[in-house]
């Protein structure tokens, strides 16, 4: 690896800066993004072509989110003698990345300094792309105090040409339908977000552009009067879904992150009409008292916040009351009675819930019905509880408003950014795997008979 | 087959692409050793639909990959990774003579591939495909911007890349048929240089008085250009097609005010009377006309209009006087223009003033006249309406499909190294080794 030398670097730099100075009249760098319109986890080559060679520059990525937030990442980078950066194959030095990679210019993206704390990313309107500008500067410190010398803009869309987005009122299931592209019928995801949000579409509207109909199921919206009218909730919305004509009736999964992987567990655990194929559990939790909605179950947990664990940033973890919680079975889900293929993934650094203790439980469980076979686990160190589609940039603590009340605090999710970024881009691929081989692959049971 | 137990999937990446970049169809899932046809559909503006389509069969995994299997008919054979684009012809029913042409830009090239099973060769429309994607191949890349132009009475548009610029700067000719064609301008925008696609011989200022632009309206076109504050003013080039590659010899020789870094001359001839206008270098082909040949199909061939090359010096441009480098791409079945005779002798007379250094030719067996960006479908002939003549006439363009769409391919790439190098190149990398 180079060694930079601080002062070699800023003589380089001024030199490189008076020549493209000079030079930018006649001849400026070119910055190419390839693809420039991609789905969210499909990877680009951002390419620099044309400097001087041995030019320290910075590469330089800018978002302007629907909150109006401005979101940033940069490496620094030296070109080599034919005056190329290849962010593919080249080093970073520093920035808010290092080292050989490629799509850090996404992943390491964070609030611009000065923003509000406690900020996420995620894209409410799916139907237009996320625009990232990349562009490249002079030199390594301060390049913001220079005009950039080229830039390029990405197009990063999570729906392809030909997804359909069907907006549902049925029966009283809300929620947001994605169709793919194509004749169908297709194997399909009942799709669950985690709780404290509205209904977030993203990861439907990606899983629809890979091939599921996928369903965005609103259920934190209204108050369900008792449990069993909310279980009956979570049946009808899997039947109406079962009966979609663009729907293969027998190939119906379940993917379900934080609260939404409780909801997983307990409906795949007690229902006798849902029979997903399979289920997919992110940052696992079957915490689930039972007789008790959602809402209420959350209620209970809330009287446990005075024992809350607050860090040196005072941003609030719930994981070591978690684990005092579920070490009391009575309050979980009996994870034992699935009888399906499950995926479980979780963080080791999840700071919000004891999302691993959780996986080592549904596997002892399961060791002891007998149905081991039937669970695969991923955990990744350094990763934290949001795992999001891959390149997504990575929240170790942002703001959350307690339901039903306006108290706001900042959650700490855990998660140590590279780390994290890393098992986002793993875990997405692995889950797609999954998806493919129990939904799309597996003979039906009529070819058994 | 059970096509509920095989969920066949199909796979178009990148599902969003630029005209001119590869994608990769691939098929998973399919029962091992099937049959399957991929096919791929598009409407166009004008509603006329156009389809391609290639046989093939899955291997023992049940794959086909399209860049590396061979499709063993249909509209295309053979390993063709794009064959599916540029093999397009218009649906069984059509009428004749259509060629495809995207005037609207700025929204994609919608395209829906399916896959079938069975080899298939007709009857699509009553089929139920097994599994279908929607593709859009795009002219402009994100953040390029287009400005339509009208200052100095230019009828024009300005597509401008992503950035800060400066950007070197091109100006797009087309050819006989007039009308502002803004594709290629868009396309080569996307690649980094600031083109304005000029209509020059159906501007409005030609519309509305009947007189035909003069040689100025190029000059103010370069003006216009040079002065933008995003482009570039001492890195201009000229890429012109058929008619308009008359247009970019005569101003890269002859003009004094418009001073060229490079020059493109697709499909056309330096042969013009050199001190006529727009209008008396039409009267010059025209006078030719008897020369007009039919082909049994009865399409007109213009070719012989400008033959013999002449001796004549007032007759062609005097290539000898060039100053800057200039590529020739040149169909070699080209059947409206001789453009593969200008070429030798335009090789000639550079040889001759000692300038050839300067010249690079592309010459292409099979290829016709119609050298469009890439996987734009061949039309070996069309229906056209030109300035000089009222009527619609068939027109021959000539060209073999499977070897012009190769010529197109290779030419673009050569052509962008070629504009990359004389518009962004020039660095010496030697001089800089104090650093």
């Amino acid at each position: 690896m180079w060694s930079v030398t601080r002062p070699l670097l800023q003589e380089c730099t001024l030199a490189c800066y008076r020549l493209l100075s000079a030079m930018t009249q006649a001849v400026p760098p070119i910055l190419s993004i390839t693809p420039s319109r991609a789905l969210v986890d499909e990877k680009f080559q951002v390419l620099v072509e044309n400097l001087p060679p041995g030019c320290p520059v910075t590469l330089h990525s800018l978002h302007h989110s629907e909150d109006k937030d401005d979101w940033e990442a940069y490496g620094h980078y030296v070109s080599d003698h034919r005056g190329v950066v290849s962010v593919t194959e080249d080093l970073s030095f520093g920035g808010t990345y290092t080292g050989k990679e490629p799509m850090g210019l996404l992943w390491s993206m964070r609030p611009v300094p000065g923003s509000r704390e406690g900020l996420r990313l995620r894209k409410i309107n799916v139907c237009t792309p996320m625009l990232v500008n990349i562009s490249v500067h002079s030199g390594h410190e301060d390049f913001r105090d220079r005009t950039p010398l080229a830039s390029a803009l990405a197009e990063r869309w999570y729906m392809a040409p030909g997804v359909k987005r069907i907006d549902i009122n049925k029966q009283g299931v809300q929620g947001t339908l994605f169709i793919p592209p194509g004749p169908g019928p297709f194997p399909t995801l009942l799709d669950m977000w985690g709780g404290g949000v509205g209904l977030l579409e993203y990861r439907s509207a990606l899983l629809a552009s890979r091939g599921y109909v996928s369903f965005s199921l609103d259920y934190l919206r209204s108050e369900h009067l008792s449990a069993d009218v909310e279980f009956k909730y979570f049946e009808t919305a899997f039947n109406i879904i079962r009966n979609h004509p663009q729907v293969i009736p027998d190939r119906v999964g379940i993917l379900g992150i934080s609260l939404g992987s409780t909801v997983a567990f307990n409906l795949t655990a007690y229902s006798t009409i849902i029979k997903p194929r399979c289920i997919v559990c992110i940052s696992s939790n079957h915490y689930h008292p039972p007789g008790t909605t959602l809402k209420a179950g959350f209620k209970i947990l809330s009287k446990h916040f005075h024992k809350a664990h607050f860090d040196e940033n005072n941003y609030m973890s719930w994981r070591s009351f978690g684990l005092d919680l579920i070490a009391d079975p009575s309050n979980n889900v009996e994870v034992g009675r699935i009888n399906c293929p499950m995926l479980l993934v979780n963080g080791c650094d999840d700071q919000n819930w004891p999302t691993v203790e959780t996986a080592e439980e549904v596997a002892r469980l399961l060791r002891e019905g007998g149905k081991e076979h039937l669970l695969s686990r991923l955990a990744y160190p350094g990763a934290g509880h949001l795992i999001e589609p891959p390149f997504s940039p990575h929240f170790r603590a942002t703001k959350f408003i307690i339901l039903n009340s306006k108290k706001k605090v900042i959650l700490l999710w855990g998660g140590h950014t590279k780390a994290h970024s890393d098992a986002q881009e793993d875990s997405w691929r692995k889950s797609l795997s999954f998806l493919q081989l129990h939904l799309y692959h597996s003979p039906s049971v009529k070819a058994k008979l | 087959m059970d096509r509920k137990q095989y969920c066949v999937k199909l796979s178009v990446q990148p599902s969003r692409g630029l005209m001119d970049e590869k994608f990769i169809v691939l098929i998973q899932n399919a029962l091992p050793g099937s049959q399957l046809t991929i096919r791929a559909l598009h409407q166009c503006e004008d509603g006329h639909s156009w389809e391609a389509f290639g046989h093939y069969t899955a291997d023992t995994t049940g794959t086909i990959n399209v860049s590396e299997d061979p499709s063993i008919g249909g509209t295309y054979s053979g390993v063709e990774q794009m064959g599916l684009l540029w093999s397009f012809r218009p649906i069984p029913g059509s009428k004749s003579g259509l060629r495809m042409r995207k005037k609207n830009i700025q929204t994609p090239m919608e395209v829906t591939i399916s896959v079938y099973q069975g080899h298939q060769t007709e009857g699509f429309a009553d089929l139920v495909p097994l599994s279908g994607v929607a593709v859009e191949r795009w002219y402009m890349a994100p953040g390029v911007r287009r400005i339509p132009v009208t200052e100095g009475g230019l009828t024009a548009a300005l597509f401008l890349p992503s950035g800060p610029g400066p950007f070197p700067g091109l100006l797009d000719l087309w050819g006989g048929g007039g009308q502002l064609v803004e594709y290629r301008a868009a396309l080569l925008a996307s690649h980094g240089f600031a083109s304005m696609a000029i209509d020059y011989l159906t501007a409005k200022i030609t519309m509305e008085t009947g007189k035909m632009v003069d040689n100025q309206y190029f000059e103010t076109a370069y003006r216009v250009l040079q002065q933008h504050p995003q482009v570039c003013g001492s890195k201009i080039a000229m890429i012109g097609l058929s008619f308009g590659t008359s247009i970019t010899l005569k101003m890269a020789v002859y003009s004094e005010v418009i001073k060229l870094s490079a020059a493109v001359c697709i499909s056309g001839s330096h042969v013009q009377p050199v001190d006529g206008s727009v209008e008396e270098i039409l009267r010059f082909f025209q006078k030719n006309g008897e020369k007009t040949r039919f082909s049994e199909k009865n399409e007109v061939i213009w070719r012989d209009l400008l033959l013999p090359i002449p001796t004549d010096p007032s007759l062609k441009v005097n290539v000898g006087r060039l100053q800057c480098p200039l590529l020739l791409v040149v169909g070699e079945d080209d059947q409206n223009w001789p453009s593969q005779e200008s070429a030798l002798d335009i090789k000639e007379m550079m040889a001759r003033a000692g300038n050839s250094h300067l010249l690079t030719v592309l010459s292409y067996p099979n290829a016709g006249h119609l050298i469009e960006p890439p996987y734009t479908p061949h039309a070996r002939s069309s229906t056209l309406k030109t300035v000089e003549i009222e009527e619609k006439v068939m027109c021959l363009w000539g060209g073999q499909t499977v070897e012009h769409s190769r010529a197109q391919e290779d030419a673009w790439k050569k052509m962008v190294v070629f504009l990359r190098e004389n518009l962004y190149g020039g660095r010496n990398p030697t001089s800089f080794s104090h650093l």
